[in-house]
Parts: C-alpha cells; structure tokens; sequence
C-alpha cells in the first residue's frame, strides 16, 4: 500500500540540516524533495546562507577606541580588590591561628603546672 | 612570558596577572565582535565585553582547559549579553515579539537578481540585525559560533528544545529575508 504523499511543510524544518549535510532524509521525504523544485530552491538556499554564516566567524569588527585601555584598568581593579580581599583573609587567618595559639600554650601550660604540683603533694 | 594561549591560561591560572592581560589583549577583540553580533549596538556590546572578562577573571581557576579559551569565553560572553539584553527589555516598549511574522515591505530586486548577489554577507549582516535578539542569539551562537545546543541552553538559561525551535525559526525568517520567494508565507504545494 502506498503511504500518504509528504507535503513541503513536513519536511520544511530538516532543511537547513539537509543543507549542511548533518541529516539524511527518510526514503519518503528524500522522494519527495528531490522532486519537489520549491524544497530544492530552499536547500540551496539555506546551503548559501549557512556558508555565509559560517564564514562570518573568521570576520573580526572594530572594537570601538579605548575599549582595551578600559577593559584593563577595570581589570587592574579587580585585581587589586581581591588582593585587598586576600590580605583582609589572611590577616585575619593569622589572627585566629595566633589565638588558637595561644590558648594551646595555656592549656599545655595549666596542665604542666597541675601535673607539678600533683606531683609535689604525692612526694609530700 | 608564554606565548602560546593556553600556556598564558595556565599562567594566569596561577596568579600571573600579565598573563591574564595578554589573554585579553588577543582575544578582545574576537569577544567583542561576538558581543556586538549578540546586543546589535555598541554602547551594550562594550559593557558586555567588560562584564565578560570581570566574570572570567573571577572564574578563570574553574576553566578546565577541556574546552579552548575562546569557546569559554563564548560561552561567558553569550551569558552575559543575554542578560544585558534582559536588563534592557525592562526599559525597552518596542521591542519585537520573537514569534511576530515581520516581513519587508519595500520593493526588492527579483530573486535571481539578490540570488546572485556578491553582497550576501552584507544583506545578511542586516538580516540578522534585524533579527528579534532571542532569535539572533541563537543562530550566531549555533551557524557562526558553532557552539553545541547544550551550551546555548545552558547560556541562554532555555531548553534544549526552545533553543531548536528559536534556531529554527531564525534560519527561515533569514533565508526569506535573503532570497524572498513570491509567494513564501503562503500555503505550500504538495
């Protein structure tokens, strides 16, 4: 039994993809484009405008004056910031580490002195 | 100094803040044009390209270096043009409703007059300036960036899917902008 004739707008969408090679129409659809002249117009057509498309990637524009001197000065404050950011941290890193410090050498220190005189009271 | 840019990626990956210089004085000028490509005026282009690299700059330890430099900051740079142009909507009354069948009324050259044309990059030029933004992102992304799908979504905050459809319909309003056919829009024939 022959299936149901494949219109244009069924198959509109693959197109561009039939056009750049990416996509192999099924064996209906295939039939149909290669003998409908307006489906054939537009893979050439979107052959054309893809490659135009593809080809504007090696096109660089202009970037407007100063743009790059800007880009870097902002740069240059970022940078600073986070140097800034990065001093504020370790100050306060070295701050926390002297405390913990400190409290270890008291705590070491009470215990000496408790063992000591634990000690004394025993040869008493 | 290295030269090569992905060793510049890793000197700056390590503190070296010319190195981070250097990268942006080879690659400025290529995020530019993308930005412009993207917002479609020069004062937005610009002040992506500056919240590009400030985003880089912060992030640079995450790249991982799978992908090349430029396409990363593509990427950034597609995510920060989308949402300058969101920031812009707020302000903006007239902008095109992407899905607005927006058709040139003025008289045109016959189509095999256009067809052979030498100046399709220009005409295309316009054509996609002329674009709805959402719909221009996603085919410069895609047909002139090469950027997969996924990472269009992902920048774009859409889906997979809405990004297909969105390619999809800017590629047919270029190619009748380009080479308009007498009766496109019509009912096709079988």
């Amino acid at each position: 039994m022959k299936g149901m004739p494949v219109r244009c707008d069924q198959v509109a969408e693959h197109l561009p993809e039939v056009a750049s090679g990416s996509l192999l129409l099924d064996g209906a659809s295939r039939s149909h484009v290669e003998t409908c002249l307006r489906c054939q117009a537009e893979v050439v057509q979107y052959r054309k405008l893809l490659r135009a498309l593809r080809a504007m990637r090696t096109e660089v524009l202009e970037p407007s004056p100063g743009l790059l001197t800007d880009l870097l000065a902002s740069l240059g404050e970022a940078g600073e910031r986070r140097a800034l950011m990065e001093l504020v941290a370790g100050h306060r890193v070295a701050y926390l580490g002297g405390i913990a410090a400190a409290a270890t050498a008291a705590a070491a220190g009470g215990v000496i002195v408790l063992a000591s005189r634990s000690r004394r009271r025993l040869a008493s | 100094m290295p030269t090569e840019l992905a060793d510049l990626v890793t000197a700056a990956q390590a503190g070296d803040r010319t190195a981070f210089d250097e990268l942006v004085r080879r690659t400025y000028a290529d995020t530019y044009t993308l930005a412009y490509r993207l917002t479609g005026n020069e004062e937005d282009a610009r002040d992506v390209v500056q919240e590009a690299y400030l985003r880089a700059f912060k992030g640079l330890k995450r790249f991982r270096g799978e992908a090349r430099f430029s396409t990363w900051m593509y990427r950034i740079t597609a995510n920060c043009a989308n949402t300058q142009l969101g920031r812009g909507r707020k302000h903006r009354h007239d902008e095109l409703d992407e899905n607005l069948d927006v058709r040139d009324e003025r008289p045109v050259a016959s189509p095999e007059a256009r067809y052979e044309s030498a100046d399709l990059r220009t005409q295309l030029q316009a054509a996609i300036a002329e674009l709805p933004p959402k719909l221009r992102a996603v085919v410069v992304l895609r047909d002139v960036y090469d950027l997969p799908h996924e990472a269009i979504a992902a920048e774009l905050g859409i889906s997979e899917t809405a990004a297909k459809v969105r390619l999809h319909r800017a590629r047919r309003k270029l190619r009748e902008d380009l080479f308009p056919m007498p009766d496109e829009g019509h009912a096709r024939a079988v």
